[in-house]
């Protein structure tokens, strides 16, 4: 099966909920897509399910953007593979918080 | 020397407060989950070292922490708060049907007896319970599937649990309310629960007296009269004997009968504390006097208690879960405002100081008599 070492950055409260400095490295089975690495960051980190999908719908919360080779693929639907660059951790995953407020 | 420990929400982090049993001095640890709305933090009776709390965000949702060891170290715990079964509708702010959504924990309340067991009251209105440490959550959904639920409505705030009282005499029974359904009780553990509105009367709705629909913003019990219950209603301060069967106001002379907080004296049950507030349009005390007023006679006779408390220019609120009591021969009360300022008195509310004054926005205050 191969596997997939991808990097992903998280936004500053996840990283301190998921007590991580940095970027997190995750090893993630192929397909590599959305709800893959999703399902890999919260499986190694469980205290992120719930913050970035709903628990029981597996929507995108609101204020969250998911980021890829400076794309917003927020939209694209959950399985389409992720880039090339995204799989090769020549890019991170970004998963950017809103920035909300005025 | 005993001590006491305060446990304090915020907008913006939780707070920890301790000290001897003077409560003069005060040691502040915090912010905890800096930057995260921490609507309410509790500690379990039985194991003073256990600490839940309830952490949330608008961008990240909704998270619960755990300390064993007295809130020098947390742990987040489990999270998934769904609802048994499909959860139906209640009406929206406009009147039409509108699906429950679970948005955030409101109030945690721990077992009385089990350190593992606690209660968690959420928005939309809902009672949950863990008994493995808050890992994994369960719906009591009898209360949701109260035939009166489709017509539940939302207050400003939100339709939420936001008060869970546990009958020290009786672990069958039960006390919650919701904004704006009104009080319910169980006397089964939970599964069946009935409305406990009757003598409430709320001119701001359809019909005033209706079993449901009464915008309830706290209730408070003294353990040794689990049957008597003091409520800050909307408007109105009301009091029941008969475990809520029915109610009667006791507003009395109080200078303005709106308000979130309401409180028992530790050791005399029928001494209780509101703060009233000016108005629902201007949440803010009356005359820019943060004034706490002290009944020792449970209701309609109060007097007001200003020393230490600034008595002009004053615009904060104190809102429903920021007041408390500690066990301490002389009674100590706290309160938290949305100015920030902590205000301790050990002396029952003859005398205030600050314990804080400029922290985020108070959601909650609690306190744990440590000995």
């Amino acid at each position: 099966m191969t596997t997939h070492r991808i990097r992903v950055e998280l936004p500053a409260h996840l990283r301190n909920l998921a007590q991580v400095h940095g970027e997190v490295t995750l090893e993630v089975a192929a397909p590599l897509t959305l709800r893959t690495v999703l399902d890999a960051l919260e499986a190694r980190y469980p205290m992120l399910a719930g913050t970035i999908r709903d628990h029981g719908t597996q929507q995108r919360r609101a204020f969250l953007r998911f980021f890829a080779c400076e794309e917003d693929i927020s939209h694209q639907s959950p399985d389409t593979p992720l880039p090339e660059a995204i799989a090769t951790a020549r890019e991170p995953l970004l998963i950017i918080g809103a920035i909300a407020g005025g | 020397m005993s001590k006491v420990r305060v446990l304090v929400g915020t907008r913006k982090g939780a707070f920890v407060l301790t000290s001897d049993g003077k409560r003069d001095k005060w040691d502040v640890s915090g912010p905890h989950f800096a930057g995260w709305e921490m609507y309410h933090l509790k500690g379990s009776p039985v194991d003073p070292n256990r600490i839940y709390a309830s952490q949330s965000s608008g961008w990240f949702g909704q998270v619960v922490q755990r300390s064993d060891d007295g809130g020098q170290t947390w742990s987040p715990v489990g999270n998934k708060f769904a609802y048994e079964g499909v959860p139906g509708t209640h009406q929206w702010y406009d009147g039409t049907a509108h699906p429950w959504e679970f948005k955030r924990v409101w109030h945690l309340e721990p077992s009385l007896t089990d350190p593992d067991t606690v209660y968690a009251g959420i928005e939309d209105a809902a009672i949950f319970r863990s008994t493995d440490g808050g890992q994994n959550w369960s719906e009591l959904p009898g209360l949701r599937e109260h035939g009166s639920g489709p017509r539940w409505q939302p207050g400003a705030g939100g339709m939420c649990l936001h008060t869970i009282l546990l009958d020290p005499s009786d672990p069958q029974r039960m006390y919650i309310a919701i904004s704006a359904a009104g009080a319910f009780r169980t006397d089964d553990g939970g599964k069946t629960w009935q409305p406990i509105n009757q003598g409430l009367h709320s001119q701001y709705i359809p019909d005033p007296k209706a079993d449901v629909g009464h915008c309830v913003h706290h209730i408070a019990m003294h353990p040794s009269r689990p049957t008597t219950l003091f409520m800050q209603k909307h408007w109105d301060v009301m009091r029941s004997d008969n475990a809520g069967d029915h109610w009667h106001e006791i507003s009395g002379n109080l200078p303005t009968d709106f308000g979130f907080a309401i409180d028992v004296h530790a050791h005399e049950p029928e001494t209780i504390y509101v703060v009233p507030i000016k108005s629902d349009s201007e949440h803010f005390p009356l005359d820019g006097q943060l004034r706490v007023y002290r009944s020792r006679t449970g209701g309609n006779e109060w007097e007001p208690l200003t020393k230490g408390l600034p008595q002009s220019d004053c615009y904060v609120n104190v809102l429903r879960d920021a007041m408390a009591v500690d066990q301490l021969d002389s009674c100590g009360v706290y309160f938290g405002t949305t100015g920030g300022q902590v205000y301790v008195s050990p002396d029952a509310g003859d005398t205030w100081s600050p314990i804080v004054r400029d922290l985020p926005a108070v959601l909650s205050v609690e306190v744990q008599t440590i000995p």
